[in-house]
């Protein structure tokens, strides 16, 4: 088999960052003799400095980068244009009031003809059509499934095995946080703050739950849907939002006996609706689903209705995403980077 | 107007046309047909189940021309109100006049609120309440939904309908 080296540049090395260099080593020889594709991360940038080889970062460099012990002190994007690789993954954290810094990294990126890999939401629910022209102009690919449902397979769901199928509409769960504080809620008859705190505790919300639990997170997500899957240009400013803040556990408890879960599902249609809500949804559909779990149903016109669920976050499933999206690029096309 | 009508006939051969040539005969548009054998009244009879449409002006006279048939007509039902769905109501219901938004629904004439079960846990806590909303068919009842949910954001309380 012909092999060919794909070089990557990390930016940002914080749980999901770290996680991606996780799964590449984990999975790195596997994929060298499966699909020939030999992986080397050639550099990788946070906060804190960089860290370069261009032969490939060993484990003992990374883990060292890491610890703080070998770093070096800049803060310098031109290693994005500088440092020749053909992948650069954005995994800084998510900022939606201007998607920043992840918006800078991913055009220098695409303007140095890298293609990109992203688990950043704020660039892609903020400048949609802008990076896709960008990506298109250079003939480079932008891939974002971990975005979106963590590690569901959502997108390329949708754009590779469901290709053939028009789709009608998208709806589920999409933020494990507040599926994790209705599902307590219910279960145990709970109120509302206790239920937070003890997922603060846990990590499963942050110190400011606002954006979990206001419903932000799921427009965005909802957003990259949107523009993605349906051609729309909104932002999450479009969303009609409502989030789960105000059910208490009365209500839950009368919807469970009615035979209803509150479940907050954000749905996106062909017609044009774009809104994140709390919903009754009977308890033996499949978009019931517990604790952190994310769920998504597909409406297509073809297959019928098609339900994917897993694990919605953490940063062994999003680098999972990440990786994916990494060998969807090399799958199909772009022979032209390879420099074997 | 569609029409659910419970008749019972006797078990000799021949009976079912009884109830449907009038049906037919008055303009009306068969449905269905649910014949029960293995369901026998205590006095031998067999209950059908009959749904159709029909002009309302003329269904009196059909019910008066089925009983000089000798079909026993147990129940004419009118259906109305077609579609349904259950939405939940969290907020301060009762004090923000609960008559008022289920007469929002009523006065539509296509729609109604046809059950409510209400639970209050505390004066000073939001109640919630469980709607079945039945209206004619589904656009009347998508429209009950919005009005609905517009009288409830005035008297700020959340609306959670079913997907």
């Amino acid at each position: 088999m012909k092999t060919k080296i794909i070089r990557i540049l990390i930016i940002g090395f914080g749980n999901i960052g770290g996680g991606v260099a996780e799964v590449i080593s984990r999975k790195k020889e596997n994929i060298a003799k499966k699909q020939g594709l030999v992986l080397k991360i050639v550099g990788i940038a946070d906060l804190k400095g960089v860290i370069i080889n261009k032969n490939g970062l060993s484990e003992e460099d990374i883990r060292k980068f890491k610890t703080g012990e070998k770093i070096e002190k800049t803060r310098d994007l031109n290693i994005i244009k500088e440092i020749e690789h053909e992948v650069m993954v954005e995994a800084t954290p998510t900022n939606i009031e201007n998607g920043e810094p992840g918006l800078t990294h991913i055009i220098a990126a695409l303007e140095s003809n890298r293609h990109v890999v992203t688990s950043n939401k704020g660039p892609l629910a903020l400048e949609y059509k802008r990076l896709m022209d960008l990506a298109a102009e250079r003939g480079k690919e932008i891939r974002f499934g971990a975005t979106v449902g963590g590690s569901l397979p959502i997108i390329s769901l949708v754009k590779d095995n469901l290709a053939s199928n028009g789709i009608i509409s998208i709806k589920g769960i999409l933020n494990g946080t507040c599926n994790y504080i209705l599902t307590r809620m219910a279960e145990q008859g709970l109120p509302y703050e206790h239920v937070l705190k003890e997922a603060q505790e846990l990590g499963i919300a942050e110190s400011d739950p606002s954006k979990d639990v206001e419903g932000i997170d799921t427009a965005v997500k909802l957003v990259i849907l949107a523009n993605s899957v349906f051609d729309r240009d909104v932002s999450y400013k479009d969303v009609q939002i409502t989030g789960i803040k105000d059910i208490t556990s009365e209500a839950l408890e009368m919807a469970d006996e009615a035979g209803y879960a509150i479940k907050l599902l954000g749905e996106v249609n062909k017609g044009g609706c774009l809104k994140v809500a709390p919903r009754l949804v009977p308890k033996d559909n499949p978009l019931n689903v517990r604790g952190t779990l994310n769920v998504v149903t597909i409406k297509t016109d073809l297959a019928g209705n098609i339900t994917i669920l897993g694990k919605g976050a953490g940063p062994i499933e999003t680098a999972s995403a990440i990786l994916s999206d990494i060998l969807g690029i090399y799958k199909h096309n772009n022979e032209n980077d390879f420099i074997i | 107007m569609k029409i659910s009508l419970d008749i019972e006939l006797k078990d000799i051969p021949g009976q079912l046309i009884l109830a449907l040539k009038p049906i037919s005969d008055f303009g009306g548009n068969i449905k269905t047909v649910l014949h029960q054998r293995d369901k026998k009244t205590p006095s031998g009879r067999i209950p059908v189940q009959i749904v159709f449409e029909i002009e309302e002006s003329k269904l009196a006279r059909l019910v008066e021309r089925l009983k000089e048939g000798d079909v026993n007509v147990a129940r004419v039902g009118k259906e109305r109100l077609k579609e349904s769905m259950v939405v939940l109501l969290i907020g301060h219901i009762v004090h923000t006049d609960i008559g008022d938004t289920i007469n929002s629904v009523d006065s539509t004439g296509f729609a109604e609120v046809v059950e409510l079960s209400l639970s209050m846990p505390g004066i000073e806590k939001k109640s919630s309440a469980l709607f079945t909303l039945s209206a004619i068919a589904k656009e009347e009842l998508k429209k009950a939904l919005d009005i609905l949910k517009e009288i409830a954001k005035k008297k700020g309380i959340l609306v959670i309908s079913s997907i």
